[in-house]
């Protein structure tokens, strides 16, 4: 158990140490900061005195350990768009995102599972048939194409459902919510249904694969042969087997949910940190696009550490084993 | 009627069938009746595709679909029982005919214990309590010899030896005192020692809790050991029914026969293996197709064919951090032995003894830790041995495997398989010749030289095993590793590739080195043999000596633990 | 490991008589309808959408071709509807139609693109992980695990977003296609790797691999001789529903700006444009675009689908 934790967590240090040279190199080496900062007619006097100051003219690697400590300590530059601090950006856009693909995740893996379920269970059910043309058509279907089309069913033709934006936010401390508004529930609809309509089908899926692996197992045969009854046989010793790799796929999901957000809040204008992501990449703003990869790899690690650790803690095959 | 004389079980005119999709049907059990009385051990035996599972299907209606029963009644304790449902009036699958399956790794969840596997089923059928259950639970693995049974309570299968899962298994089928007892073979994914255990558990539940058991097996030997009555089946009929001493000993239908004179016999050697469908104008083709084949020069030598120099193989299992190192387990301890020019030797041993790895440290699949392996006086492997000495003897040493199935390309024509090595080689100067050689290598393997245009999946195991051989033939090899070569065979194809062996050996003096779990294979087969444990070869010698007078104790042991036929066919005194 | 025996390899693998040798194993089943149907329409398509120039009724492309007083006409059978444009037009007046055939060109392509570079490189990196192990195999697959922990469409943003950063010339309508065809086959190869490897290490383990060492044949020759062609039927399988996955990417990059610029626009840059006139009720730019693409991706799917539940037995049972 602790020797699994031990070893996701090099792993876990091996790609964050990935992820800081990229955001580094980013930083440091695309485009000349210098450059960038510097107004257009100064002189190189003024440009050496500027690279002096930023510390450009050190080592690599000294530069490299400054901007780790400098990460450390939560200090992520400044924006070249409006020289306003990056983190504060972040931490400002944060609370958006978060409770957005909280919602999604939940409303994917409450429809999900249950669908996926039911698939595999009756695979000659019309029910099941019409489930998976629907599913289907919803991996066909890109993120943004659905959010156009619920706004301009929802929002434009029947006018019911706000098409942008948060709506009224409360501020609790320095996190905002929009869960203590109705217009800010109001606001959360569209761009939640876009977002974990894509993840919805991709869970269901995968659970039905699972459940029919499962149920073709020597194991559920042999369930089956002592005469247990079908309903305890999937619901109790079925679900369990399949649900485990399930587990690594939700929190794959929540990985891909906050990627995929910078789509739906591109879609919706919502002011979470994938709308402030996509402006830095149009204006290549650095700063701003090395702090959402370093953040973004940061949760994305955390994620996937918890799933193995929850993983080993359910697995009895891994719980022991290191024991 | 009194309760003794209703049979546990009743089959009557069993025959299930299976549409084969063009309209047709494929009939897989064909009007099979059999009684099996309470405490009796009744064993269903047949090859593959004789539909022996298939009855035991249809009693747990386990039948895949789209097959079905499709005439004939199966009466459990009297009680007729539905063969779409595998329920009758009263009757429950799991409470009055308990089942175990073959491979005692995959019956059990991984995911729950022991406790939760072994009295979920009781609170089903009798209604028990948790505690009831936890009790009864107990002496279940008690009864069928599972040690420290509550700490084994609390465990989760992979945590189990297989011996001890298969007993697990059995509890499980024990749980509700059932009347019947279906066993697919229950023990053929065992090690002998552990199979006798669990052949003997069973027998023991039958005599004391007069359990009717149905035991499904293709092993002749279990059946002699263990069955009281038996039933051969082929392609889906029973040929033959009786007590086994009087089946084993005067078999009366032809088939019988057959089967038993190809089992190998562990009380004496024979020249050849009786068998039925051998061509008399095939052998002498084959023999023709031999001498027809390019010889290679052989190196005139006064060292042995091959010499195994105190071998140590080391698995090292990779570490938790990246580049760190795991635990080691030494598969093969210090094996040194010679095979002499000629000879046939047999390498013996149960699963895991290292022999297999030995096998492939000298084909050179696998590195050694330490020692050194020297072919006709080279080394081959070992840390004198290098590319390029290693190459130089590729030819004269080549391998044939365990999987007929695994062993050729499935997307090579059988031809271009057979000519590849003799093209990578240079035994044959173009294409043309190397085809030509292809096809006398398949007649010299008894099969047809037509054969060269196909892909394997039109061959049954038994001629992939041959097109295998003559893959190796092509080499013209001096040294012929046979790794279980016949293990996943049927017994009477099994002679058969044994014979082809035999034959082979006579014709080009090939000399073999044969890893077998079988001794009685073995005891057919080699010159001399080796006897491997743990890693270490116990005892080596002239076959005759080992078995008539084996030396070690582990020997003794496997002799005596091996399930054989001699003892009833011989007319020792029995039931 | 030799770069020309790879190349002679893979080429060997892919022989005709192969390929062939596939189309007859499927045709052996013949697919239910609604796949005959995905395929005819997938078909359809695909000829339409190469043959743009020779079947679309303008060339979107020439600015000369288009008038700003066509702007914004509604599809032919709607309110204000003009026979020249059965689609409508955009903004800027040109045949959606016309652009739809073109767009659809640019996706495909940059999809199929996508799909090959994946493959090549995941296959041959697969291959080689799978068969040689050890610290080869450990540090390929560590890249593609990092890799693989950040989803499709942000490593392709950060390609996409970093190239432009890089190579002035990166926002050229000339070079953006190859600017995405290797942001997406960045993230995709690994999945190719993982499964070839996984295979390779199956087959490696089997006996006829086992019987090729002994004889001594050379690592390449194993490799692509032997393994590639038994581990090929994954492969297919994958490169399909992964090609409904980049067209989909593709997309999402042109939506987000990132993508085909508007003078060369693929499905997603014209969904992109439309995506503003929505809200004015100008719904037909945004919409057929988004429903050739979905369509289009559905149809793939709709096949990769069939094919991955042919080549998997125990999903085969029971469907």
């Amino acid at each position: 158990m602790i020797r699994i934790i031990l070893s996701r967590l090099a792993q876990m240090l091996m790609v964050m140490a990935a992820v800081t040279a990229v955001a580094f190199v980013i930083f440091r080496y695309v485009g000349d900061p210098v450059l960038i900062m510097a107004r257009e007619d100064a002189t190189p006097a003024e440009k050496a005195a500027l690279r002096q100051q930023l510390g450009l003219d050190q080592p690599v690697v000294v530069q490299f350990g400054k901007f780790v400590a400098r990460v450390a300590t939560g200090d992520l530059g400044n924006s070249f768009r409006n020289q306003r601090p990056v983190a504060g950006l972040i931490a400002e856009r944060l609370p958006a995102t978060l409770e957005l693909v909280l919602v999604a995740t939940l409303l994917a893996l409450l429809l999900g599972i249950p669908l996926g379920v039911y698939c595999a269970l009756k695979p000659e059910g019309w029910l099941t048939r019409l489930i998976q043309t629907v599913s289907l058509v919803g991996i066909s279907t890109p993120t943004f194409v659905t959010g156009i089309v619920l706004i301009l069913v929802f929002s434009v033709w029947l006018k019911w459902l706000p098409s942008f934006g948060r709506g009224d936010v409360v501020r609790l401390g320095w996190w905002s919510t929009g869960f203590l508004t109705s217009s800010g529930l109001r606001s959360l609809v569209l761009p939640s249904v876009t977002l974990a309509l894509f993840q919805v089908t991709l869970i269901m899926r995968l659970v039905r694969a699972e459940m029919i692996d499962v149920l073709s197992s020597d194991y559920i045969r042999y369930a089956r042969a002592r005469g247990l009854p079908a309903s305890y046989i999937h619901r109790k010793l079925a679900l369990r087997n399949a649900l485990m790799p399930v587990i690594t796929v939700t929190g794959l999901q929540i990985g891909a949910l906050i990627a995929f957000a910078i789509v739906t809040e591109t879609v919706f204008q919502w002011p979470g940190m994938g709308l402030l992501f996509i402006q830095a990449v149009s204006f290549v703003d650095l700063p701003v696009m090395a702090a959402y990869l370093l953040f973004v790899g940061f949760i994305f690690v955390s994620i996937n550490m918890a799933v193995d650790v929850i993983y080993a803690l359910v697995d009895p095959r891994l719980r022991t084993r290191a024991a | 009627m009194s309760a003794a004389s209703v049979p546990a079980l009743a089959i009557d005119k069993l025959r299930v069938e299976y549409p084969d999709g063009a309209g047709g049907v494929l009939v897989a059990v064909d009007d099979v009746s059999l009684t099996i009385a309470p405490g009796e051990i009744h064993a269903v035996v047949g090859e593959s595709g004789a539909g022996k599972t298939t009855v035991a299907n249809a009693l747990i209606g386990l039948i895949e679909r789209p097959g079905r029963v499709t005439g004939g009644t199966m009466r459990i304790g009297g009680v007729i029982l539905d063969a779409a449902t595998g329920k009758g009036h009263g009757l429950q699958l799991g409470r009055d005919i308990g089942v175990i399956f073959q491979d005692p790794m995959t019956s059990l969840n991984p995911l729950f214990t022991v406790e939760s596997q072994l009295t979920e089923t009781m609170r089903f059928h009798l209604g028990l309590g948790a505690s009831e259950a936890r009790l009864r639970a107990l002496d279940l693995l008690q009864a069928v010899g599972i040690p420290e049974p509550e700490r084994r309570l609390k465990s989760y299968p992979h945590q189990l030896s297989g011996g001890q899962r298969q007993r697990v298994v059995i509890a499980a089928a024990l749980s509700c005192n059932p009347r019947l007892l279906v066993a697919d073979e229950p023990t053929t994914a065992l090690d002998v020692s552990i199979q006798a255990q669990i052949l003997a558990l069973i027998k023991d539940l039958a005599r004391t809790r007069g359990l009717g058991v149905m035991l499904v097996t293709h092993n002749m030997g279990v059946v002699a050991e263990t069955a009281d009555r038996v039933t051969v089946m082929v392609r889906g009929k029973a040929v033959e029914q009786g007590l086994v001493a009087e089946v084993l000993r005067h078999p009366r239908h032809a088939y019988t026969q057959g089967l038993l004179a190809a089992v190998p016999r562990l009380d004496r050697r024979l020249e050849r293996f009786a068998v039925l469908s051998e061509g008399v104008g095939k052998a002498e083709t084959a023999r023709r197709a031999i001498a027809a084949l390019k010889p290679v020069a052989s190196r005139a030598s006064v060292e042995p064919m091959l010499r195994v120099d105190n071998l140590v193989v080391d698995y090292t299992s990779r570490g938790w951090l990246p580049g760190s190192r795991g635990r080691t387990l030494r598969a093969v301890d210090g094996v040194s032995f010679d095979v002499r020019r000629g000879e046939t030797l047999g390498l013996v041993g149960e699963s895991g003894c290292g022999k297999t790895t030995v096998a492939s440290v000298i084909a050179g699949l696998v590195k050694p830790t330490s020692g050194q392996v020297l072919l006709e006086g080279r080394p081959i492997a070992g840390a004198t041995a290098t590319g390029r000495t290693r190459q130089a003897s590729r030819q004269a040493l080549q391998m044939i495997f365990q999987d007929p199935y695994a062993s050729l390309n499935p997307r090579m024509r059988v031809g271009a398989i057979l000519a590849e090595p003799v093209l990578f080689y240079r035994l044959a100067a173009t294409k043309a010749e190397a085809t030509q050689d292809a096809g006398l290598l398949l007649e010299a393997v008894g099969l047809d030289r037509a054969h060269a245009d196909r892909f394997p999946f039109a061959f049954s195991g038994g001629q992939r095993q041959r097109i295998s051989i003559a893959r190796a033939l092509g080499a013209r090899p001096r040294l012929l590793i046979c790794d279980e070569p016949t293990s996943s065979l049927d017994v009477s194809v099994q002679a058969q590739i044994l014979n082809l062996l035999k034959d082979l050996r006579d014709a080009t003096g090939l000399t073999m080195l044969l890893i077998s779990h079988d001794l009685a294979v073995v005891r057919q087969m080699c010159d001399r043999v080796a006897v491997m444990q743990s890693g270490r070869i116990v005892e080596i010698g002239e076959t005759e000596g080992v078995f008539e007078a084996p030396s070690h104790v582990y020997t003794r042991e496997l002799l005596s633990l091996i399930p054989r036929i001699d003892r009833i066919a011989k007319g020792a005194n029995h039931g | 490991m030799a770069m020309p025996g790879l190349v002679t390899a893979v080429i060997g693998a892919l022989r005709i008589k192969r390929v062939l040798g596939w189309v007859i194993t499927l045709r052996r089943a013949s697919p239910p309808l609604p796949v005959l149907l995905a395929g005819m329409v997938a078909g359809t398509l695909l000829l339409l959408a190469l043959f743009a120039p020779q079947v679309a009724p303008s060339n979107p492309l020439d600015l000369a071709s288009f008038n700003l007083a066509d702007s914004e006409i509604p599809p032919l059978w709607a309110e204000g509807g003009d026979r020249r444009f059965l689609l409508g037009t955009d903004n800027q007046g040109r045949d959606m139609l016309s652009a739809i055939l073109y767009g659809a060109r640019v996706s495909i392509l940059i999809g199929g693109g996508s799909v090959l570079v994946a493959a090549l490189i995941g296959v041959s990196l697969g291959l080689v992980a799978g068969y040689l192990g050890g610290r080869t195999d450990a540090v390929i697959m560590r890249i593609g695990d990092v890799i693989l922990s950040f989803p499709t469409i942000l490593l392709a943003l950060l390609v996409a977003g970093l190239a432009r950063a890089v190579f002035p010339e990166a926002g050229n309508p000339r070079n953006v296609p190859f600017v995405l065809i290797s942001a997406i086959a960045i993230h995709d190869w690994v999945q190719y790797a993982r499964t070839v490897r996984a295979a390779t290490m199956v087959e490696r383990a089997r006996d006829y691999i086992k019987a090729a060492r002994v004889i001594g044949l050379p690592s390449t020759r194993i490799m692509f001789r032997h393994i590639l062609p038994n581990v090929m039927s994954p492969v297919l399988v994958i490169a399909t529903i992964n090609l409904a996955g980049a067209v989909l990417t593709e997309a999402t990059l042109s939506f987000l700006g990132v993508g085909m610029p508007p003078t060369y626009p693929s499905l997603g840059t014209l969904i992109r444009i439309g995506n503003e006139f929505v809200f004015s009720g100008i719904w037909w730019i945004a919409l057929f675009p988004a429903l050739t693409l979905v369509i289009l991706v559905l149809a793939v799917n709709v096949i990769g689908d069939w094919l991955r539940d042919r080549f998997n037995p125990k999903l085969r049972q029971r469907a």
